[in-house]
């Protein structure tokens, strides 16, 4: 079996999100790059299936260079190999379209991606690689089996969970549930020094249609200051809530 | 410049977030000097319910291959029916994941997470949530045709009432692909996303059998509960009630945390709240930063007297 998985490179959870003085871009100074958090489910429920089932697992990022060391703490994670398309993503449309030319090519029986990814939060690079593909998609996955030419996914559906089975080839996006937060991989030092010797191919872009562009962004007013209330006068607190800000 | 929009339902019944979609679509028409079709699959509730919000057409799609969900047989009948230039989903999981679907389907832009009506209409701009709630996006559309996700609360429910009419479309699309097996609803609970407030709590409660106060509060309230991730990761309280920059972003009107300090990346996914209180034993938590209210005490007293007193005033 053979398994994509496709890693955005984010800014770190704790960076401070900052834009350029003329508010037409992300500030990407100073910023640490991190495998965005819910392809890391993603990617180590690949790695569950690598270990169970014998599978390989590949990973795709759509990125310019200075996504490698991300690719590369992908490889350590225990990938077995990795592409890169050369191109620095524009909306999800585009980066889409690159994933589905690559797994077009390569004839992938499983997709896996995270929900979403933390910077531009579309929420839509694995329904549009599903929907390029023609093939199945359960989003807001937090369970996966294999099992031959089938697979058995569980989503989250708003107040409970729905399990599916799903004919593959098919596009999974997960979350967490997908594994468990204390089985993420941390790389050792082994898995770090065959991430150096294990192959990274760069691929240059198929097309490079664009149908969203961010025009100007803004960072999120300061709130007012906070009221502080006694701990002894909770009443206030209830006036407050109740007269004030009216929201009982 | 037609506007459709997704009416989703659960079981029949239109949620919370279909009313402030089609509220959403409404104000999207008014500007375009159109009117707003309303696209529904398989509803039992009444059209009334749409006409309210200012859906003067209503397409109700009737398949009983479409009982159980599917992304990709929904947007294929979504697309048979909902031939507009610009097509309004909420920002549900179900209408997103059908969403990123029908934009290429159709070949349309889609913007998600949208928070206002447009910044103009053609070329289409309009403003969305970026950096899971640490900054804002405005993004324009290419070409002509546009689905938009709107984010759950941000737009809010408008009434508008309309005089309408429904039509019945009887589809029958093939879903071959996915097959649901079983389907678990823990029923009564209130959708977080919809509450419009919210009662959370962090790893300063110590132990899972001290939620009984967070329900109790939260009940009064008529609100719903959630977690920080470290609470959910522990096992103390389920997954689904995450919320964060990893879990679900949030936008009720109040948002109650208890024994939570603050880290960036829980601010990220419930800064969008309205009004923010604050309770917390450490009067340096970075919580109170962010906070409209804040009280520095032992939740463990605040919480039960804190709800003794808003019972006492619902009375
Ligand atoms: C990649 C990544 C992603 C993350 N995503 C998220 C996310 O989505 N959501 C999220 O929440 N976190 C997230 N985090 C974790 C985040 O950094 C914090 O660790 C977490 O929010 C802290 O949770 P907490 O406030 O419940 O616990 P703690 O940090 O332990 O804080 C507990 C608080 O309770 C107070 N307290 C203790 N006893 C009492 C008492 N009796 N009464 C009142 N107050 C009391 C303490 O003063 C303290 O402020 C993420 C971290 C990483 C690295």
């Amino acid at each position: 079996m053979k398994i994509l998985v496709c890693i955005s490179s984010v800014p770190d959870t704790t960076s401070k999100i900052n834009f350029t003085a003329d508010k037409s871009a992300f500030d990407k100074n100073g910023i640490q790059w991190v495998i965005n958090p819910l392809d890391e489910f993603a990617l180590t429920k690949a790695i569950k299936l690598q270990e169970s089932q014998g599978a390989t697992v590949t990973v795709i990022n759509v990125g310019d260079a200075v996504t490698e060391p991300v690719i590369r703490k992908a490889l350590a994670i225990g990938a077995n190999d990795a592409v890169r398309v050369n191109l620095d993503p524009k909306d999800s449309f585009s980066t889409a379209k690159e994933i589905a030319a690559v797994v077009q090519n390569g004839g992938y029986d499983l997709i896996l991606c995270g929900k979403e990814s933390i910077d531009y939060n579309g929420g839509s690079v694995p329904g549009m690689v599903a929907q390029l593909l023609n093939q199945p998609f359960v989003n807001a996955s937090v369970g996966l089996d294999v099992n031959g030419s089938k697979a058995t996914a569980v989503r989250e559906i708003e107040g409970g969970k729905e399990t599916i089975s799903v004919k593959l080839p098919a596009v999974i996006a997960g979350q967490k549930g997908l594994v468990d937060e204390k089985d993420l991989i941390i790389p050792n030092m082994r898995g770090i020094m065959s991430a150096r010797t294990k192959p990274l191919q760069v691929v240059e872009p198929a097309s490079s249609e664009v149908k969203v562009q961010g025009v100007s962004y803004d960072s999120v007013p300061p709130r007012a200051a906070v009221k502080m209330v006694s701990p002894d006068n909770l009443d206030e607190l209830v006036r407050l809530l109740h007269e004030e800000a009216k929201v009982i | 410049m037609a506007v459709f929009v997704y009416a989703e339902n659960i079981n029949g019944v239109y949620k919370k977030a279909a009313f402030e979609a089609v509220s959403f679509a409404k104000a999207v028409a008014d500007q375009a000097g159109d009117t707003v079709t309303a696209v529904s699959v398989n509803p039992t509730d009444s059209s009334d319910l749409l006409y309210k919000y200012g859906a003067s057409n209503i397409i109700n799609i009737k398949d009983e291959g479409l009982k159980n969900f599917s992304a990709k047989a929904y947007a294929q009948a979504v697309s048979e029916v909902a031939n507009g230039n610009i097509i309004v989903f909420p920002h549900t999981t179900d209408a997103s994941s059908i969403a990123p679907m029908l934009a290429v389907m159709n070949g349309y832009s889609l913007i998600t997470n949208v928070l206002e009506a447009p910044e103009s209409l053609s070329p289409f701009q309009v403003k969305r949530k970026a950096f899971s709630g640490k900054g804002f996006m405005h993004a324009k559309a290419e070409g002509t045709g546009v689905i938009v996700t709107v984010s759950q609360n941000a737009f809010g429910v408008k009434e508008n009432a309309v005089s309408g009419s429904e039509e019945v479309k009887n589809l029958s699309v093939a879903n071959e692909d996915t097959k649901v097996i079983s389907h678990e609803q823990s029923s009564g609970k209130l959708d977080l996303k919809e509450a419009e407030i919210v009662v959370s709590a962090g790893r300063g409660l110590k132990g899972p059998e001290n939620w009984g106060m967070i329900e109790d509060l939260a009940n009064v309230l008529g609100a719903a509960t959630a977690c920080s991730k470290p609470v959910s990761d522990i096992g103390w309280r389920p997954h689904t009630e995450h919320v964060g920059q990893t879990g679900k972003a949030i936008a009720p009107n109040l948002y109650i945390a208890v024994g939570i300090s603050g880290a960036i990346q829980h601010l990220a996914g419930v800064n969008s709240s309205k009004t923010i209180v604050v309770i917390n034993s450490d009067p340096e938590a970075p919580f109170f930063k962010s906070a409209d209210y804040g009280v520095v005490g032992d939740s463990f007293q605040i919480i039960p007297a804190l709800t003794e007193k808003i019972k006492a005033l619902k009375g």
